[in-house]
């Protein structure tokens, strides 16, 4: 898979430093599973809390916790086994992240109609989040209408793809959008786009088929 | 342990200090010793990060256990050729953060670390430029101009949101990711000396 478009570097750190809500977590997750150069980023990005974990003042322990830590793994029930087996790959199928809400294949996906050409299939976050998660499909040349947002947004490409100003999205890109970026996109002839979205708060789309979507997409 | 693991040796980088690759290597083998100098150096440092996170004492010392449960089943996952274990540690801690004080899943978090673990090993040559990596995030850090090495210290280390970060410095959003972005161009640059 070439993937064009990236996380940015501001949220390779978010993610590093555990500070994404779960919406935008699930959304740069399942990037991270399909690109093998942002999970390398965020590796470096990793090593910032390693290296400051390492170098920062330790605090005072309870002078009890290194004996109940060793009494709990000496009465551990996995205490038997040399070590825990590694992770067997799983075959085939959607990213992990993305499997675990809404499972194994798009197929399978139960999608709302919501606007011509547009369907809709919104993913219940299990913590309470300020942000929305979903995923769209849109048919062959549909153009989406322009809309900034009021707060980040990002897209991730799942299948097909689409144009803006930024450049194509096809599987696997991800459009980490500031606030401040106005867009729309339209889908490439050929085949439908499907793709998976956070975003912060409502996006406000602009002109009159933006202001009768609204209330459907609620992006 | 992945072939390698002996190379990585030369991560020591204060005198003093034990050789936590060799340990994790030994915590492997169930080695009980180890996993107490590993305990003793990086406990106290586990429960400093969840204080600043915010937790209260009796909470942070509760993570630290179950931190080092989790090192200890999980030994065999760390590869040094991925990364330090300090590194390694802070994942884990990490993931008990927004476990236990965001009351949020960490499983996508998981769900990726499990993936880099079927991925084929480095090849020889990045693995040895990665012997080196501690010693240039060390670089980066003190090289970081101090706005900057402030705001990435509330975010990892106080587990600080952006949003809280810029209302925290009566600063624009837009300057703290701007200055995350500086941060981790200095991390990037810092680290392609040795690619």
């Amino acid at each position: 898979m070439t993937i064009a478009h990236h996380l940015d570097d501001a949220t390779l750190m978010r993610y590093a430093s555990g500070d994404l809500d779960e919406a935008f977590l699930v959304v740069v997750a399942t990037h991270l599973a399909m690109c093998d150069r942002c999970r390398k980023a965020v590796r470096d990005a990793e090593e910032l809390g390693g290296e400051m974990l390492f170098a920062c003042e330790p605090a005072d322990m309870n002078p009890a916790a290194l004996n109940a830590l060793l009494n709990r793994i000496d009465t551990d029930e996995d205490a038997g086994k040399p070590v825990s087996p590694r992770p067997q790959p799983v075959q085939g199928g959607l990213p992990a992240p993305l499997a675990r809400k809404v499972g194994q294949s798009l197929d399978t996906v139960s999608w709302r109609r919501i606007a011509p050409g547009v369907k809709r299939h919104v993913i219940d976050t299990d913590t309470a989040t300020s942000s929305s998660l979903y995923m769209l499909w849109i048919a062959p040349g549909v153009a989406v209408p322009e809309h900034g947002h009021g707060g980040s947004e990002m897209t991730l490409i799942l299948s097909g793809a689409y144009r803006d100003d930024l450049g194509r999205f096809g599987p696997g890109d991800i459009a980490d959008l500031d606030e401040h970026v106005e867009h729309q996109p339209r889908v490439e002839d050929g085949a439908p786009c499907i793709c998976l979205i956070a975003t912060e708060t409502r996006a406000r789309f602009s002109g009159l088929i933006g202001r009768l979507m609204q209330p459907f997409v609620g992006i | 342990m992945a072939p390698g693991a002996t190379q990585v040796k030369t991560l020591e980088r204060y005198d003093g200090d034990p050789d936590f690759t060799a340990l994790m290597s030994r915590i492997c083998e169930r080695d009980r010793a180890a996993f107490e100098t590993l305990f003793v150096h990086f406990g106290p440092r586990v429960k400093a990060l969840m204080l600043k996170s915010g937790a209260e004492h009796s909470v942070a010392e509760d993570i630290v256990q179950d931190v080092f449960m989790s090192v200890w089943r999980k030994a065999d996952y760390y590869a040094p050729e991925r990364g330090t274990v300090s590194t390694w540690i802070f994942s884990i801690a990490r993931n008990a953060r927004i476990d236990r004080l965001r009351r949020q899943s960490s499983k996508p978090y998981e769900d990726i670390s499990e993936m880099e673990l079927e991925a084929p090993d480095p090849d020889a040559e990045e693995e040895l430029a990665l012997v080196q990596r501690a010693d240039k995030v060390a670089d980066a850090m003190v090289e970081l101009p101090d706005e900057q090495r402030q705001i990435i210290e509330l975010a990892y280390m106080h587990d600080m949101p952006q949003s809280e970060i810029a209302k925290r410095l009566s600063l624009p959003l837009g300057t703290v990711k701007s200055r995350m972005r500086l941060a981790y161009a200095k991390l990037k640059q810092k680290l392609e000396e040795i690619r």
